[in-house]
């Protein structure tokens, strides 16, 4: 019995093994074709991040973070939220607008911004969820027409709500009040601070663990994503779970932004970082929707990118090489998994089959 | 699969029985008078000139090619986001090959580099049963990435070139049929009514056109013929119906999912190619723009059916068309259009569906309608999103009347029919 748990358990962590070998296999194959040095390449990526490296990876694995937990939400429910991305700038723009106005005061301006990049967040997602659940339309397709069409909306609105800012060429917001910014920190004496809001990543990964793995709403949430035939036939109303994970997961991802609004950007502009969301469903997989392990996925891919940023002066390598292994890595890990679980599952039949045929020799001796 | 909860319904009878020829004679002559009405009212001549043909044409087919190949792995069961990645590789060929080798040269390359993100799909979800959605998503990241780096390695120091974009590439042959064209121009500036409006489309027609437009159009033919026409079509269809069936029936299921899913990847670059070698002339980072998206929106808005596929793409780059031609003033000149449109559909749906659809599409109508009376112009910003809110209203509308392959986006392992 031992045995079988020991097997079991290199099988789980097995996989993402695997499939990161085969990423740096695939992506150094890249670099050999491509006539780029690979052990330079990752003599660099590999190095030890400087201080200022260490805290850009931190900020970056926040906003991953947050964004990965969104799809994660929906995964859970076997729902595709291709619309983190749409979502989360149509609620950053609306948090940097709320927020810019100042309606209140200090911090009561930030919670004010926070709940209306929620709010908004969870609309957008909305949509998709009851154009899902009154008609039936797949929400993949709903949300990346969305996701455009938030493109095209924040553009038109931004353009209407810019102010014009001496000196500059980009459209921006009116800038946030010094008073609701969320100070960051230093680590270590590094020379650039630590977004503040990195606790606020930290909490929406505790309390999404907690509600999907100790509350009953988890329960029902994965219940259904497993199977929905099971989910109906206790009683669960799978309609309305699908448009409350929808919701929810449109909630968290209008939390995307908020790290870099307020602790860096302080206002939302055309040169807004977008294409966090797709980002976020590359980390979700990697982390197979579990709350420590998006943690550990969003800290790779912010490495990843930080690490590679000096690339192009060091070695004249263009930095993209990462994002091809991060894609690879995506598509190893999902790989590395359905080999793992078909092995695991013929291995499970073989044993029963055995036991079942002792048994049976056992019967008619 | 066929749980206890199934409800079988007696089949509708089929509302739209055959396409008659006749029926879509009248179609088109209805849809020229229409154009042409709402131009001579409006005052909108580029609603329908020569130039604005030309350009939809050129606009339509990226996003019809990226449609077909959504169209043919879908067919096959495969569903394709990776359509947006394929398309990327697809221009990067044509800049490429194009550049270093000659623009057919380019066409080639961009087939073929298209075909190669189609492997890489078809290696995920088909050999490995990896969710279709995931493999796509991972393979637009890869396409992506992978041409940002290479565009810096085959382009930097290139006379002409940089790090995100090639150096021009030459044009392909184009034609135009000097006997038709100077006389249809003439008409179509007199500006009658619908006598000019069929010259200006005529007029594209024959003037300029590359002949990478021809090739693409007549793939959609082709497809139509090869997916509805032939045995290897029919057991293409099956496999994205019913692939346990058409196992059973011998037909080698993964074989044929695997040429699709790679047609599919060829189509789509080659959509990527034709922004690069027709439409720009040279190869751009971000040439695509989501095209690959809109394409698989023309699809779905086409009902996985060429045909569909066609009006949908055309649609599409119609309105795309006019917003950076005119701008807002040619934009809102189509909303009479579309008001018109929207309340003949109301009474279409009176008369064969009941009063609520028509209650709909009408109120729709009056909104549009009344929103041209009481604006001089669309702003821009909102016209870029039309595509993408047509697709969003067909859904919510006709959702009931789409009908995607029985099979599309589930994995099938080989000797599932048992």
């Amino acid at each position: 019995m031992k045995n079988e748990r020991m097997a079991r358990l290199t099988l789980a962590v097995g996989a993402p093994a695997l499939a990161l070998v085969a990423a740096f296999l695939i992506t150094s194959l890249v670099l050999v074709l491509a006539g780029d040095s690979v052990t330079g390449v990752w003599g660099q990526i590999l190095s030890p991040p400087s201080s200022r490296g260490f805290v850009n990876i931190i900020n970056s694995a926040s906003v991953y973070y947050l964004s990965a937990v969104a799809v994660a939400i929906g995964f859970r429910m076997n729902l595709f939220n291709i619309g983190v991305d749409g979502q989360y700038r149509v609620a950053s723009f609306a948090a940097a607008v709320v927020a810019g106005e100042a309606w209140l005061p200090g911090y009561l301006n930030t919670v004010a911004a926070i709940v209306a990049a929620m709010l908004v967040g969870a609309a957008w997602a909305g949509i998709a969820g009851l154009l899902r659940v009154t008609r039936g339309v797949s929400e993949v397709i709903s949300t990346i027409m969305l996701n455009a069409i938030a493109t095209f909306l924040v553009a038109y609105l931004l353009r209407k709500a810019a102010v014009d800012n001496e000196g500059s060429n980009i459209t921006a917001t009116k800038e946030i009040p010094e008073g609701s910014w969320i100070p960051g920190f230093t680590v270590g004496g590094s020379p650039n601070e630590v977004y503040g809001f990195v606790f606020l990543a930290i909490v929406v990964g505790l309390v999404y663990g907690f509600v999907i793995n100790r509350t009953r709403f988890g329960f029902d949430l994965r219940a259904t994503g497993k199977s929905e035939t099971a989910a109906v036939a206790s009683g669960i109303n799978v309609k309305r779970m699908g448009l409350i994970a929808m919701l929810l997961s449109g909630a968290v991802a209008g939390l995307v932004g908020l790290p870099i609004l307020f602790g860096d950007a302080h206002a939302y502009g055309s040169t807004f970082q977008s294409g966090l969301g797709f980002a976020g469903i590359a980390i979700a997989l990697l982390g197979r929707n579990h709350p420590f392990g998006i943690a550990l996925g969003a800290l790779l891919f912010a490495f990843l990118d930080e690490q590679s940023n000096p690339l192009q002066i060091l070695l004249d390598v263009s930095p993209d090489i990462v994002k091809i292994t991060q894609g690879v890595i995506v598509l190893t890990v999902v790989i590395a998994y359905e080999v793992v679980r078909r092995y695991g599952a013929s291995r499970e039949q073989q044993q029963v089959a055995s036991a079942l045929e002792s048994q049976n020799k056992e019967v008619s001796a | 699969m066929s749980g206890t909860q199934t409800v079988v319904r007696a089949p509708k009878k089929s509302s739209s029985s055959r396409w008659s020829y006749a029926k879509v004679l009248l179609l088109i002559s209805g849809f020229l008078i229409l154009i042409s009405a709402a131009r001579l009212i409006t005052g909108v001549n580029d609603l329908d000139s020569s130039g604005t043909v030309r350009a939809t044409l050129i606009a339509a087919i990226p996003i019809g090619m990226a449609g077909l190949g959504g169209l043919w792995s879908e067919r096959a069961g495969i569903v394709n986001i990776g359509l947006e990645g394929m398309m990327i590789l697809g221009t990067f060929g044509a800049g490429y090959f194009g550049y270093f080798y000659g623009p057919w040269q380019g066409v080639v390359g961009a087939i073929l580099l298209g075909a190669l993100g189609g492997l890489l799909h078809a290696i995920a979800t088909v050999t490995f049963g990896v969710d279709h959605i995931v493999s796509g998503v991972a393979l637009n990241i890869i396409a992506l990435g992978a041409v940002q780096y290479l565009a810096v390695l085959a382009f930097t120091g290139v006379p002409g070139g940089g790090q995100t974009q090639s150096p021009p590439v030459e044009n392909l042959p184009a034609v135009t049929i000097d006997a038709l064209s100077s006389p249809l121009a003439d008409l179509e500036d007199r500006h009658w009514f619908v006598l000019s409006d069929v010259a200006s489309i005529l007029g594209a027609l024959v003037t300029n056109l590359s002949v990478l437009t021809l090739l693409c159009l007549s793939l959609f033919v082709l497809t139509w013929w090869v997916l509805w026409k032939t045995a290897f079509g029919l057991r293409l269809r099956s496999c994205g119906e019913n692939p346990a069936a058409a196992e059973s029936l011998g037909v080698n299921v993964i074989r044929y999912k695997f040429t699709a899913v790679l047609i599919s990847g060829g189509l789509a670059g080659l959509g990527g190619g034709f922004l690069a070698l027709v439409a720009a002339s040279q190869f751009r980072d971000g040439q695509t723009g989501g095209r690959g998206y809109i394409g698989l929106a023309a699809m779905i808005f086409g009902n996985w059916r060429p045909t569909g596929l066609l009006t949908g793409s055309m649609l599409f780059g119609y309105t795309d068309t006019l917003r950076l031609r005119g701008g807002g003033d040619t934009i809102h000149g189509l909303l009479l259009l579309v008001a018109v449109g929207l309340v003949i559909l109301a009474v279409w749906q009176w008369r064969k569906h009941g009063q609520r659809a028509a209650l709909v599409a009408a109120l729709l109508g009056v909104l549009v309608a009344v929103w041209y009376a009481v604006t001089v112009s669309v702003p821009e910003g909102l016209a870029g999103m039309t595509p993408y809110l047509t697709t969003l209203l067909v859904l919510a509308l006709f959702s009931q009347r789409l009908r995607m392959p029985a099979a599309d986006g589930l994995s099938y392992r080989k000797g599932s029919a048992g």
